[in-house]
């Protein structure tokens, strides 16, 4: 609790007839009844009424004390001490006796029996107004902290990308008090993602506002500008000029070629991004000032190769900096050797998460917000009709003509046909071979939904269409990686008219036969049946 | 999304029975589908025929269904044959190898004039 001397000194003054108001200093006279008047700590009339706790006339007091001048400024003729628990908590002050030069002796014992009975209500009155000021205090800023945590949790995204080859994972544990982390994703043009992770230095409604804007600015400039360096040097440069002197942002921004893996970045400052390859693991170096400390700063760039099976490691401050009950921290160290212990095993975030719940223990008191975001290229394994995949055959030559998603709901396949057949209209395809197509997408939409998605609406069907020179392919993917492909073994007709066999079961038969290349790639999340059809074909009889 | 329903109907002429269909043909279809051939069987024609002329979609529970309804004519010696499948469809039939087991005709009375010329045998 604070030291209650300091804080509130009482000055209780006899109410002044309206005619002589002016003869009093404004202070007192406004003041009144239990409005603080501030005494300095260091007074000396605080130590001499600690050591003589009587009634004084203060003409009879010699100290070289700024208190007594402005008592004796006010008029005030007598003084009583108010001492709770040898503390001097207030003074009783009297001006002069009507009619009469002096106290008596008489007057001055009644004065000191008062100052008894107000010492305890003066202090129990002061820790209640010191109580009043600390709810009050405290209450502005859990309002402060309320707003800080919307703004966050609005900004902070809450489904990760859809990258089909790609799997993105995110984790967020926010601190008790506000802080300015920030992860965001951008789709950019081409297909491209954009990727950024941050942290405003210092924390509360400020802070969170900073990131606020620092985010707005980095979404328009992702969009903009080609490369991360230009998207952190503009951003820099804004935020120069805005940003509150103590406050800076660190950043890493990261541009990444689903198609490719090519990964580029920059950096601001921010923690180094590790790559888990197969053969080890690997910090992306880019140096850079953290933003918004000092104008046309250039940001050197980074560029990488994700292959498949590499994953990124994005984090923040919080998990790095954690502390446990001995006060060690978790440290890059720790985080590097796990994330290279787990070279080859799923789950990497799961893993670490539990070796740091187990580092931090039961009773951690989190200081700033642990983030984890993980973008890994899938392992993939191809199971296709003829000898190579058309796709990766000619990789490059391919260009992306429409992609779209749709909920997990029967009938929406044949949304996905017209939607298709929309986005393919341009290209020399004839009617046999649109309608063929209109059936495969169909039933490979709906195979997406049933076996795949299992009718989640949560879980989307992603189509891309893209097309070369000489085809176009349709790529469904759904989200069921760890089910199994039901067989596309021939039905046998016989079997089925004879009751000795499902009459179902036609699906990826029909698929297979309606198009020129079929394949079916899946990995650990999802399958992707790629539908290929050679443009400007043979004529409808087929 | 929109409801895809089917309708179906049934011609009674000498000796055989004509199902008219209409929409599209999925999984939504196998009620009435079942119905509608129970119905057309309880009158004992020796032929039914499916007109496919107003249907714009099958799909390969469609197919699935139509197969059920063959494995039925067969087991209870009714011919079954169909009329007024699209090209696109006429194609389905010959790779899943439906039409190897129910003739397929382009129209109405083509697939009459056969029934007619088998008869007259």
């Amino acid at each position: 609790m604070k030291d209650l001397q300091k804080d509130f000194w009482l000055t209780i003054v006899r109410q002044v007839p309206e005619t002589n108001q002016d003869q009093l200093s404004p202070e007192i006279t406004e003041s009144g009844m239990g409005t603080p008047w501030q005494i300095d700590p260091d007074d000396p009339i605080i130590g001499y009424f600690q050591e003589f706790p009587e009634a004084v006339e203060i003409e009879e007091l010699n100290l070289n004390s700024t208190a007594l001048d402005q008592l004796s400024e006010f008029g005030v003729k007598l003084v009583v001490p108010l001492i709770n628990q040898g503390k001097l908590v207030g003074l009783l002050n009297l001006d002069e006796q009507s009619g009469e030069e002096n106290y008596i002796r008489n007057d001055r014992r009644l004065l000191g029996n008062l100052a008894n009975q107000a010492e305890a209500m003066l202090k129990i009155a002061q820790w209640v107004r010191s109580r009043q000021l600390e709810i009050s205090e405290r209450e502005d800023l859990e309002h402060d902290r309320r707003i800080a945590n919307v703004i966050q949790e609005t900004l902070i995204p809450r489904e990760v990308p859809f990258l089909p080859g790609w799997q993105a994972k995110t984790y967020w544990q926010p601190a008790k008090e506000v802080s300015g982390d920030f992860y965001d994703f951008f789709n950019l043009a081409n297909g491209r993602l954009g990727l950024v992770i941050g942290d405003v230095t210092d924390k509360g409604l400020p802070t969170t506002l900073v990131m606020a804007t620092t985010r707005s600015i980095l979404r328009d400039e992702m969009i903009r500008k080609a490369s991360p360096g230009q998207v952190l040097s503009k951003v820099n440069n804004l935020l120069c000029s805005d940003i509150p002197h103590n406050m800076f942002v660190t950043c890493l921004c990261a541009i990444l070629d689903p198609n490719t893996g090519n990964l580029s970045y920059a950096n601001a400052g921010h923690n180094l991004p590790i790559c888990q390859r197969m053969q080890g693991i690997e910090e992306l170096r880019a140096t850079g000032m953290p933003l918004g400390l000092f104008p046309e700063m250039v940001y050197e760039e980074g560029a990488t190769t994700l292959e498949p099976g590499d994953k990124l490691l994005l984090f923040s401050d919080g998990l790095v900096e954690a502390h446990n009950k001995d006060r060690e921290m978790f440290g890059f160290g720790r985080l590097r050797e796990l994330v290279e212990d787990c070279i080859g095993c799923e789950g990497l975030e799961d893993i670490l998460l539990s070796k740091f719940d187990e580092f931090t223990g039961e009773m951690w008191e989190q200081e700033d917000d642990v983030i984890i975001v993980s973008l890994q290229r899938e392992q993939l394994s191809r199971a296709s009709d003829g000898a190579s995949s058309i796709q990766s055959s000619q990789e490059g030559s391919w260009i992306v003509l429409g992609e779209f998603s749709l909920p997990s709901e029967a009938g929406v396949e044949r949304l996905a046909s017209e939607k298709v057949l929309q986005v393919m209209k341009n290209l020399p395809l004839n009617k046999a071979q649109k309608d063929r197509l209109t059936t495969a997408v169909a039933e490979a939409t709906m195979n997406a939904i049933e076996h795949g998605n299992q009718f989640d609406p949560k879980k989307p069907v992603i189509i891309k269409v893209t097309a070369s020179d000489s085809a176009v392919s349709v790529h469904i993917t759904d989200q069921g990686g760890s089910l199994i492909v039901p067989g596309s073994k021939e039905p046998d007709l016989e079997a089925k008219l004879a009751g000795l066999e499902s009459p179902r079961g036609w699906g990826l038969f029909i698929i297979r036969k309606m198009v020129d290349h079929f394949e079916i790639i899946s990995s650990e999340f999802h399958h992707t049946i790629i539908l290929t059809m050679f443009l400007g074909g043979e004529a409808d009889a087929r | 999304m929109p409801v895809n329903l089917i309708e179906a109907s049934l011609r009674n002429l000498p000796d055989l029975i004509i199902i008219d269909l209409r929409g599209e043909i999925d999984a939504k279809s196998e009620e009435l589908l079942d119905q509608v051939y129970s119905d057309a069987e309880k009158m004992n024609p020796s032929a039914i025929i499916l007109n496919f002329s107003k249907v714009g979609y099958i799909n390969s529970t469609g197919i699935a269904l139509i197969v059920s309804m063959l494995a039925k004519a067969r087991k209870t010696g009714v011919k079954l044959l169909a009329y007024g499948l699209s090209s696109h469809y006429i194609e389905i039939f010959q790779i899943t190898r439906l039409s190897d087991f129910m003739k397929i005709f382009p129209d109405e009375a083509s697939a009459l004039s056969a029934i007619q010329h088998k008869t007259d045998e």
